[in-house]
């Protein structure tokens, strides 16, 4: 047993799991179609490289990154290409988003490309992440950072340890526990060759404590590994923040505005962890992920492997449906506590999406006066004071809020759980924080606006002033001309 | 749509304000008891007139007043007012009272969460400046079903204003330590209530502070509930009994033992019921710690060098003063960054 740290604040909410965590992994039928959008990761959005009316192989690569911070899309299955074009994103704006529409032919062929590697192990550590930047893989966990940009860190950092978060402190989701009970040595092996990545020695897997069966099944496939740890952690939220595990494991603090690299640790998710061990043992791109559906307006709750792309509506057919009407459920992507509301079923499942969550819909009830009760100072696992900074933004002076840490806020919700007065905390705080991002594009915007200017009017002045020297110098010239022929 | 968390603890301000009458229950339930009808009269009019003046503010401020009446804190704040009052003074003590700390107190602020001071506080220093004979004037015990038990007509008389038989009348345990050692009687010489009698609340003082026993419990089930954290009341009672402890053992025949001091008048009310305010109080543990010790260090020194025999009062209102000085001063730090608020270095 490794030593834990104590972390601040943080909640003790019914985990809510028992709806699905005794359903085994099952494959979804085929939809009708796949639409599969090309952001489904943080950074550049990727390019398509197919059209409309092109046949596509299983595992083909249809979308390719584009700049250093971006992820390639595949074919989920082979069919052809209806075309490519805006479609609603798996997001509560339900905004347009460039997706590649791809009928499924049934064969479901994979492309000639995919091959099993004999020995990845034995690849360069360079050679496993690009192997992993070219499966389209990233942070499955819902951040959908490019996970080949977070193996390549050792590059620029000193790192030690590897943590493998298996927290799934969110509750109602299953998926990683699920892979994990079902595919521990699959998962081992994805962490080992991340390891292998990163050049470090020390893999701690982090499990909470209400998954015993997952953390048996992990310590089974790594026992011949002496340093790969499995810890068991105490049932705790936000313990799956990657910063907050960190400090549990290891009693040091992610520097502001840092990276977990900074003290020498780099985290990566369960789920992502597999995708790696299918990337680099049989070639397979990321083109499926396990998604929990549950929650108490779903009739069957289930953890199924779907294909990216599949429609919401599909997933929600296959569990027997809803329990009520649609406009009577709230349709949550992701977990309850930071989940998604989505509005509409039509959207596709992403390489984020972790769960789907069908709750009853309730009113919001209405918010009332700050009896100032601290809960929300107790909570926070961040050491933040919610009440002040929500009275700051609730002003309109936002930088106030900022200097009380707004940019420090990990909107876990942790402290709009607590509160008695149904202050929407984490939307005061989610608010100002869009609000000041795009003020900050706008002053950028204005400063290059008046830089250009400003160049523009120097170059000009250049220009004139340029004329009039040669002016001056022909004057010259033609002076001494005259002088010369007198 | 509604937006993440969607899960919410099983909190709300009535069941907070709920949890606080609770435990203050017993405490009332025994200072009704044992001081009869007068008491019950005084309780159930400054409630109310806590409750007519909460819904008379909210229409002048053009409030919906429902859901500000049903959330308990009015009635809380008339409850806690009542505790503090000497169980016999008339009816117009306890709806000047009322209004005092429901007007004055808090709806000048701007309502609930908007005042800086307590407003049961409030109202009970200005009943004390304004009419400090009434306010001074306690009784012994006289419970029901003993021979010095009033009946009811008699109670109803009292509650209207007739002046209190001498006979029936009592200095509280301060008062008299107050009295006789000005007179420069040793403090060892002094013979009050005992020791059980604090504990129990068989003694002369305000309707509901009487009993340590029954507000300690009442404090331990909030603090058990985490209405309230342990941090201001253990840094209250604490700096109290250090200091206390200090001059009594400097001289025992000018100062008021540390015993007497916890055990006697508004402490024990104060540090876990008063003080603990949580609109009035700081937000982060170490300001509620150095709240509590302020408030701790006022009542001694109120009680040990000002005129009054109690400080109680006085100390939570000073420190409430200082509660937005404290919280500016006094954040947790956030994580990652140090108590200045730069970004912790990497260095090993």
């Amino acid at each position: 047993m490794i030593k834990l740290f104590n972390i601040r604040g943080g909640i003790h909410p019914d985990d809510h799991k028992r709806f699905s965590a005794q359903q085994a992994i099952e494959s979804l039928p085929m939809p009708l179609l796949l639409h599969v959008p090309l952001q489904q990761h943080i950074g550049a959005i990727a390019e398509p490289l197919v059209q409309r009316g092109d046949q596509v192989k299983k595992g083909q690569l249809i979308a390719r990154h584009q700049g250093m911070v971006s992820a390639p899309v595949h074919a989920p299955t082979s069919g052809r290409i209806m075309g490519i074009g805006g479609y609603p994103a798996n997001h509560s704006s339900g905004l347009l988003v460039r997706t590649i529409t791809l009928k499924p032919d049934d064969e479901d062929t994979w492309a000639d490309n995919i091959q099993p590697i004999d020995d990845p192990l034995a690849l360069s550590p360079e050679d496993i992440a690009s192997k992993v930047a070219q499966a389209g893989i990233v942070g499955m966990g819902g951040a959908t950072f490019p996970a080949a940009v977070k193996l390549n860190l050792h590059k620029r950092y000193d790192l030690h340890t590897l943590v493998i978060n298996g927290a799934e402190c969110e509750p109602y989701l299953t998926c990683d526990d699920r892979l994990m009970q079902e595919h521990a040595e699959a998962v081992v092996d994805g962490v080992l060759l991340m390891a292998k990545a990163l050049k470090v020695e020390k893999i701690l897997f982090a499990i909470e404590n209400n998954k015993p069966q997952a953390q048996k099944s992990i310590a089974e496939a790594a026992h011949s590994h002496a340093h790969f740890k499995v810890v068991a952690l105490p049932t705790r939220y936000p313990l799956g923040s990657e910063k907050h595990l960190v400090q549990m494991l290891m009693g040091k603090e992610t520097p502001a505005r840092g990276l977990t690299a900074d003290i020498g640790a780099v985290v990566h998710n369960v789920s992502t962890a597999y995708a790696v061990h299918e990337a680099l043992r049989e070639g397979k791109p990321l083109i499926s992920r396990v998604v929990t559906v549950t929650g108490p307006a779903i009739k069957e709750a289930r953890n199924l492997r779907v294909l990216i792309g599949t429609p919401v509506s599909h997933l929600i057919q296959f569990c027997g449906g809803l329990t009520k009407k649609e406009d009577a459920v709230q349709l949550i992507s992701g977990g309850p506590m930071m989940g998604q509301p989505l509005s509409s079923t039509q959207v596709p499942i992403v390489k984020g999406s972790n769960g789907l969550l069908v709750l009853n819909q309730q009113p919001q009830k209405a918010e009332q006066a700050c009896i100032r009760c601290a809960s929300c100072v107790r909570a926070c696992p961040c050491g933040l004071t919610p009440l002040e900074m929500a009275a700051h933004i609730r002003r309109g002076s936002l930088d106030n809020s900022v200097k009380l840490g707004l940019l420090d806020c990990i909107s876990c919700g942790s402290c709009a759980y607590v509160c008695p007065a149904n202050i929407p905390l984490v939307q005061y705080f989610n608010y100002a924080k869009g609000e000041l991002a795009s003020r900050q594009r706008v002053q950028h915007k204005q400063q290059e606006t008046k830089r250009l200017a400003e160049a523009r009017t120097a170059r000009i002045e250049a220009l004139k002033k340029a004329r009039q020297e040669k002016m001056l110098q022909r004057k010259k010239e033609m002076q001494q001309q005259k002088q010369a022929s007198e | 749509m509604i937006a993440a968390p969607y899960l919410h603890e099983n909190a709300s301000i009535s069941r907070t304000m709920g949890l606080v009458m609770l435990a203050l229950f017993p405490a009332t339930v025994l200072g009704l008891y044992q001081f009869g009808w007068p008491a019950i009269l005084l309780f159930t009019t400054t409630v109310l007139a806590a409750i007519v003046a909460e819904y008379f503010c909210l229409k002048v401020a053009g409030k919906i007043a429902k859901p500000f009446l049903l959330d308990g804190s009015a009635i809380l704040t008339g409850w806690l007012l009542a505790m503090t009052l000497p169980p016999w003074a008339p009816w117009w003590i306890g709806i000047l009272g009322a209004f005092l700390a429901i007007v004055v107190g808090k709806h000048v602020f701007g309502g609930l969460g908007q005042n800086l001071f307590n407003p049961a506080m409030v109202a009970r220093v200005a009943l004390l400046i304004s009419f400090p004979f009434e306010m001074t004037l306690f009784t012994q015990p006289n419970p029901f079903f003993s021979v010095y038990n009033l009946s009811f007509n008699d109670s109803l008389d009292i509650f209207l204003g007739y002046p209190i038989p001498d006979a029936f009348t009592s200095a509280t345990v301060l008062d008299f330590y107050k009295a006789e050692l000005s007179q420069g009687i040793s403090a060892l010489q002094i013979k009050t209530d005992s020791l059980t009698q604090l504990l129990w609340g068989n003694t002369s003082g305000s309707l509901g502070e009487t009993s340590a026993l029954l507000i300690v419990l009442g404090g331990l089930f909030l603090i058990y509930k985490r209405v309230i954290t342990w941090h201001i009341p253990v840094a209250m009672l604490g700096t109290l009994t250090l200091l206390a402890s200090v001059l009594f053992w400097f001289d025992p025949n000018s100062y008021m033992s540390p015993v007497t001091h916890l055990l006697s008048g508004a402490v024990l009310l104060g540090a876990f019921f008063i003080a603990t305010d949580l609109v009035t109080s700081p937000v982060s543990t170490r300001g509620q710690l150095i709240f509590g010790a302020g408030c701790g260090l006022l009542v001694l020194v109120i009680r040990t060098f000002g005129n009054y025999p109690e400080g109680v009062a006085f100390a939570v209102l000073l420190m409430n003063g200082f509660t937005p000085l404290i919280d500016h001063y006094f954040k947790p730090r956030i994580y990652g960054r140090d108590r200045k608020g730069q970004p912790l270095s990497n260095e090993p």
